[in-house]
């Protein structure tokens, strides 16, 4: 693929990209080849394998991958593939292991991946083989932030919080506990799910693409939120109604939608369905007002981690991973989020809301995946692919670093994608890790042009 | 909780040569074949009518875990942590009403939906078969979804149930576990009713 032809497809200045980027099966093999090789991919969650010898499967990009944790307690990621002939080493999907012993032929690795068992060994293979070198493969990079757990497939990676940039502020506010305790959050539950829509429809979609808030109307309209046994509508607590939207772009490819409120706003009532949820929630809200200051006044909604790690930061909370299957198929994994150290009452009360709004049978989320499966659908036609998708919301509406780092609009914009979509050609081009980081990019010196296009 | 999803006891029992079975069954098939009529004639208020206010109704979700493991490995827990769904009465008649609202997109157009239960088996009934007033109940079912074109998904599974004979309104269900034979679930979403 030209990089001529890549231009064409992502015209971001313009506001348009091609269908084919969602729906061509070359384009995909770029993908994997040229982008999830490279980008830091979440992988999981430390809560997931809290003891010496825990082990939870998991993905990156279409590869099955072992999360796992050794005698010593580091945590570690292979590729989960036998370096003798290939096989699946590891098939359940947790668990607790001394070793992993494949069961083609019966080479076992230990928790640190080393090859300690080969079948045969002084009859078959001594004086040829050296165990050292047929280790499981383990990934390049591995990071631990503030419980979950990231990994690359690229030696030259910046580290993780540099690849962050400051999308790490909104991040962190999913992460760290309601009272504002840096991190503190374990996983109480993932599902794991397979529907027929590129990846990335997912992943643009929690970049802050607030626009689609219509596709909601039936669970705003009979109320579904932490207050709808009390009679109140909507799918979650209206806690951001007195604050200031912003949606923000980042260099390196990530969206966020989060908000700021006044620096004298106080807790709106909210979880009204049990009167101690509440207090418990009005007691963080405020704790993390004393402890954090102004910077409490920042509160998170959602955002996309280029390329495929999304979040929810308030109600519900959580982290998804959209895992690409095929051009066509992509299998969300969606991590469940609580403070560990939060009351059982809340906890009950969290997973309770969650399950309604959220995953395949979340009355929210059912309505965003019908969106990406036949917006995937109804592109692949040949006269369908002719023409561009629209992203010209707000075209250059957005300011740079006002208020926060970032190229940040007040109004609902699409700026984010636009972002996202012109780093998602860097990877595809092969660009160095300047260029992937968003160095140089105009946007983040100039601000974002308003093109002809876009205001015509 | 525990005592009342956990049917592992109950499985292996046989009841169907104790005195009462055959009649019991034959209601309880006709309890389910109505059920099934309900849900795919698009019912749904009249299928309410057949849950009881206390209502569990829930699907785990399961991993493949090694044989020696336990059931708590393979099955999420009916009241801990996160499942496909675990509703009780109020969520499920929420989602009647979003269903009712008519732009519920994931559910409008309305899917097309067959219902197939199978293997009724009563494994407990108290005080007896008899004069049963609470009974557990194993079935299988097949559920036959198409949507729009060819969106098309089939479930297939079992159901662990729970009923009891209420005065004025006979047999309600108060605990439904619906366990579907997949780990990672291969549909993209759930939004009908097992
Ligand atoms: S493929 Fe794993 S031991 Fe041969
Ligand atoms: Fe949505």
């Amino acid at each position: 693929m030209e990089h001529s032809n890549l231009k064409t497809l992502v015209d971001a200045d313009n506001g348009m990209i091609s269908r084919e980027i969602f729906t061509s099966p070359a384009i995909y093999k770029r993908e994997l080849e040229s982008l999830f090789t490279r980008t830091w991919l979440f992988v999981g969650h430390e809560s997931l394998i809290p003891n010496p010898g825990d082990f939870y499967l998991s993905r990156m990009g279409e590869e099955s991958v072992i999360l796992c944790r050794d005698r010593t307690g580091e945590v570690h990621v292979f590729l989960n593939s036998c370096t003798h002939r290939g096989m699946k080493v590891c098939r359940y999907d947790k668990g607790n292991a001394k070793v992993f012993t494949c069961p083609y032929h019966a080479w076992s690795f230990a928790l640190d991946g080393s090859l300690q068992g080969i079948p045969h060994f002084d009859d078959l293979y001594d004086g040829v083989l050296d165990p050292d070198d047929w280790s499981l493969l383990e990934v390049d990079r591995m990071a631990v932030y503030k419980g979950t757990i990231w990994a690359s497939w690229d030696k030259d990676a910046p580290n993780f919080e540099t690849y962050l940039g400051d999308a790490k502020l909104h991040l962190d506010m999913t992460l760290d506990c309601r009272d504002g305790r840096s991190g503190g959050s374990e996983v109480i539950g993932v599902h794991r799910w397979k529907f027929p829509a590129n990846w990335k429809f997912a992943a643009e979609n929690f970049l802050g693409d607030s626009y689609h808030n219509h596709s909601h109307g039936s669970v705003d309209a009979i109320g579904i939120g932490p207050s709808a046994r009390s009679g109140v509508k909507g799918r979650r607590d209206d806690e951001m109604r007195a604050a200031q939207h912003i949606w923000i772009s980042f260099p390196e490819g990530h969206g966020v939608h989060s908000a700021i409120e006044h620096p004298d706003a106080e807790f709106i009532d909210s979880y009204l369905d049990q009167p101690e949820i509440g207090a418990y929630f009005r007691n963080c809200y405020e704790e993390r007002r004393r402890r954090l200051g102004d910077e409490a006044q920042l509160i998170p909604f959602t955002g996309t981690i280029f390329p495929n790690t999304s979040y929810h930061g308030r109600q519900p909370r959580g982290l998804c991973a959209w895992h690409p299957h095929s051009s066509g198929e992509t299998e969300g994994w969606r991590f469940f989020l609580v403070d560990t150290d939060a009351p059982t009452a809340v906890k009950d009360f969290l997973r309770h809301y969650y399950m309604r709004y959220s995953g395949p049978a979340g009355m929210t989320e059912q309505d965003d995946m019908e969106n990406w499966l036949y917006a995937s659908a109804a592109s692949k036609g040949t006269i369908a692919k002719r023409l561009k998708l629209n992203y010209q919301q707000s075209m250059g509406a957005a300011k740079l670093n006002d208020p926060l780092p970032g190229l940040v609009a007040t109004q609902m914009s699409e700026h984010m994608a636009r972002g996202y979509y012109t780093r998602w050609r860097d990877y595809l081009e092969g660009r160095d890790w300047n260029q992937l980081l968003g160095v140089g990019d105009p946007r983040f010196s100039d601000g974002e042009p308003v093109t002809k296009a876009g205001r015509a | 909780m525990s005592a009342v999803s956990d049917f592992s006891d109950l499985i292996g029992r046989n009841l169907a040569e104790q005195p009462g079975y055959a009649a019991l069954q034959s209601q309880l098939e006709a309890f389910y074949f109505l059920e099934a009529d309900l849900l795919d004639n698009r019912r749904y208020r009249a299928w309410l009518e057949l849950l009881a206010d206390d209502l569990i109704y829930y699907m785990p979700m399961r991993a493949n875990v090694p044989l020696a493991h336990d059931r708590s490995d393979e099955f999420t827990t009916v009241g801990e942590g996160i499942h496909w769904f675990e509703n009780d009465k109020w969520t499920v008649i929420k989602r009647v009403e979003q269903i009712e609202t008519g732009i519920h997109y994931a559910e409008e157009p309305l899917s097309r939906i067959t219902h197939m239960i199978s293997n009724v088996r009563i494994v407990d009934a108290n005080p007896d078969l008899e004069t049963a007033q609470q009974i557990a109940v194993t079935n299988r079912f097949l559920l036959y979804q198409n949507r729009i074109v060819d969106d098309t998904t089939t479930f297939v599974g079992r159901r662990h149930d729970r009923l009891r004979q209420n005065a004025g309104t006979g047999w309600q269900i108060h605990f439904r576990e619906v366990i579907i034979e997949q780990g990672i679930l291969q549909a993209k979403n759930i939004t009908n009713f097992f």
